[in-house]
């Protein structure tokens, strides 16, 4: 997914010239093609993030469209009043696109991990926030994105679905459950094939969105309707119940049950390895969707 | 009583009782404000940005960072005609665009929203690079410039040194930085504030903060190549 963020933000520097990218040391190789072609519009600023940001919200102030990129901890969490202020309280907007979300990054340890990022920028108004589950979902997130003005998070994965679905802002429907259905499961990201797998036996909807601010409570709020109980179990790839405010407020209008899969609050993983082995420390591998889903489904 | 008419309280001499209708009756404490004169040379003789160009892409920007005390910025709006004069008087009400730490998105002539301290240097600098990448120009060749007021205190903040650094390496000549040190900072700057600045790369100039002919000369001596700050020392 990296690779398909640098040669769409590359080439959006060829065709568009308020497009500028502000790093700090993170994958500045791949942007230095584009740096020699375009002066002064590739910024590396060196390990100082809190600059990284600031200086992204005055190129917005100076009508550039920056695009910022770093592991997600640097991003997202060093800098976070820089996000707050230099950007929103501004009243501007920046692309900024992580990578190492989560527990890509399983071998650096807690560090370089901050599966918090997206609980994060909830706590901030006039986001939009993509997890794309296949590197042509990035190429959709960041040509919707980068044209605009306002402020996008874009969160690349290690870890890819087999098949892109379409980025449009919505829930795609991948399997339709009966009108007796126990129910809905959304996948997010990068946690769509092994959900697919997981639920194979259930009789359930399972959508899917890589969108996940602005949330579509109007298609949730469908598919729960035509769904036999008002049953949603969600499994994203970052901080556990991060949109669980967002399925309250879709079905608020009737009675429902929820359960959210994602990492774990309670603990910290305090431990290296792969990300596979990650994913099933926090109940994220198929096995462990399977069993939540039978679980909360009482099947 | 009766508004005095706007297009009477223009003068510097007008800004203690410009800041009296924010902070009070007081024109002692209105022209003790550490920022009054900086703030007052800048859009009297030094920026190009007037009422009728605060939209424009090539004006002159000055980012008010040390967002404390806003009072003396305020009175300086109004008399420069950006801010009505009636409007002062609202100051920290809830609908008024006049906060204790300004909001660009409030008022008329900010370039930016402070008061967390270390924002503006970071954020100056960006524009600067912005206005550049950009390729912005005024009709008679001069590139915009981008002047941060910061303050000796705010300078403790790390962010600063980070866009400091940046600043001197790639050479931001149309940054400059007006430090008003009144010895605010908790741990004092050894050696003095310009020095860390001129370590990095940039101009660094040393002026009495009252002295308005001193300071409109260093904010326009040319400095090629490097940013330029300048040190503006007042006693309070």
């Amino acid at each position: 997914m990296r690779d398909t963020f640098a040669a769409t933000v590359n080439q959006a520097m060829d065709e568009d010239p308020r497009v500028a990218v502000v790093l700090a040391a993170i994958s500045a190789n791949m942007f230095r093609a584009s740096a020699a072609r375009h002066p002064g519009r590739v910024i590396d600023v060196g390990i100082r993030e809190q600059a990284m940001i600031g200086v992204a919200g005055g190129l917005a102030l100076a009508g550039m469209r920056p695009v910022v990129h770093s592991y997600a901890p640097f991003l997202v969490e060093r800098p976070f009043e820089q996000i707050k202020l230099d950007l929103g309280h501004q009243g501007v907007g920046a692309v900024l696109v992580s990578i190492g979300g989560s527990y890509d990054a399983a071998e650096e340890g807690r560090t370089h991990q901050a599966p918090g990022d997206v609980a994060l920028l909830d706590t901030l108004p006039g986001w939009t926030v993509y997890a794309p589950g296949h590197p042509d979902e990035v190429r959709g997130a960041l040509e919707a994105a980068v044209p605009g003005d306002h402020p996008v998070y874009v969160r690349l994965s290690g870890t890819a679905n087999r098949t892109a679905l379409p980025v449009n802002g919505r829930l795609s429907v991948l399997r339709t459950g009966s009108p007796r259905s126990a129910g809905v499961v959304v996948a997010v990201g990068p946690m769509l094939d092994r959900v697919l797998e997981a639920t194979a036996d259930l009789d359930v909807t399972v959508a899917y969105t890589s969108t996940v601010r602005p949330f579509d409570r109007d298609g949730l709020s469908e598919l729960v309707g035509a769904a036999g109980n008002a049953d949603v179990l969600v499994v994203e790839p970052y901080l556990r119940g991060t949109s669980a405010h967002e399925v309250a407020e879709a079905l608020g209008d009737r009675r429902h049950r929820q359960s959210n899969l994602g990492v774990a609050r309670d603990r910290e993983v305090r431990a290296y390895g792969t990300p596979a082995q990650h994913a099933r420390a926090h109940g994220l591998d198929t096995e462990g969707i399977a069993k939540a889903a039978r679980d909360f489904f009482l099947v | 009583m009766a508004m005095t008419t706007a297009a009477a309280l223009t003068r510097y001499a007008d800004l203690p009782a410009l800041i009296g209708l924010m902070e009070g009756d007081e024109k002692h404490k209105g022209a003790a404000h550490s920022t009054l004169d900086v703030v007052w040379v800048l859009y009297d003789r030094v920026l190009a940005v007037t009422p009728g160009t605060a939209d424009d892409p090539a004006r002159d920007r000055f980012l008010l960072s040390k967002g404390h005390g806003p009072a003396a910025f305020y009175a300086v709006l109004a008399a420069k005609g950006f801010l009505d004069v009636p409007t002062l008087r609202s100051w920290t009400a809830f609908d008024s665009p006049l906060g204790h730490h300004p909001d660009r998105v409030l008022v008329p002539g900010a370039e930016i929203g402070s008061g967390s301290l270390g924002h503006g240097l970071p954020l100056g600098l960006g524009t600067a690079l912005g206005l550049r990448a950009r390729g912005v120009h005024r009709a008679d060749g001069a590139e915009p410039r981008v002047v941060v007021l910061v303050g000796d205190g705010e300078l403790d903040e790390g962010s600063n040194h980070e866009a400091i650094a940046v600043a001197g390496r790639l050479g931001a000549d149309n940054l400059t930085v007006v430090a008003v040190d009144n010895a605010s900072s908790s741990h004092g700057w050894p050696g003095g504030i310009g020095a860390r600045f001129e370590v990095e790369g940039w101009t660094a100039r040393d002026v009495h903060g009252r002295d308005h002919d001193a300071l409109y000369e260093a904010l326009t001596r040319p400095h090629p190549g490097r940013p330029l700050a300048v040190v503006a020392r007042v006693r309070s």
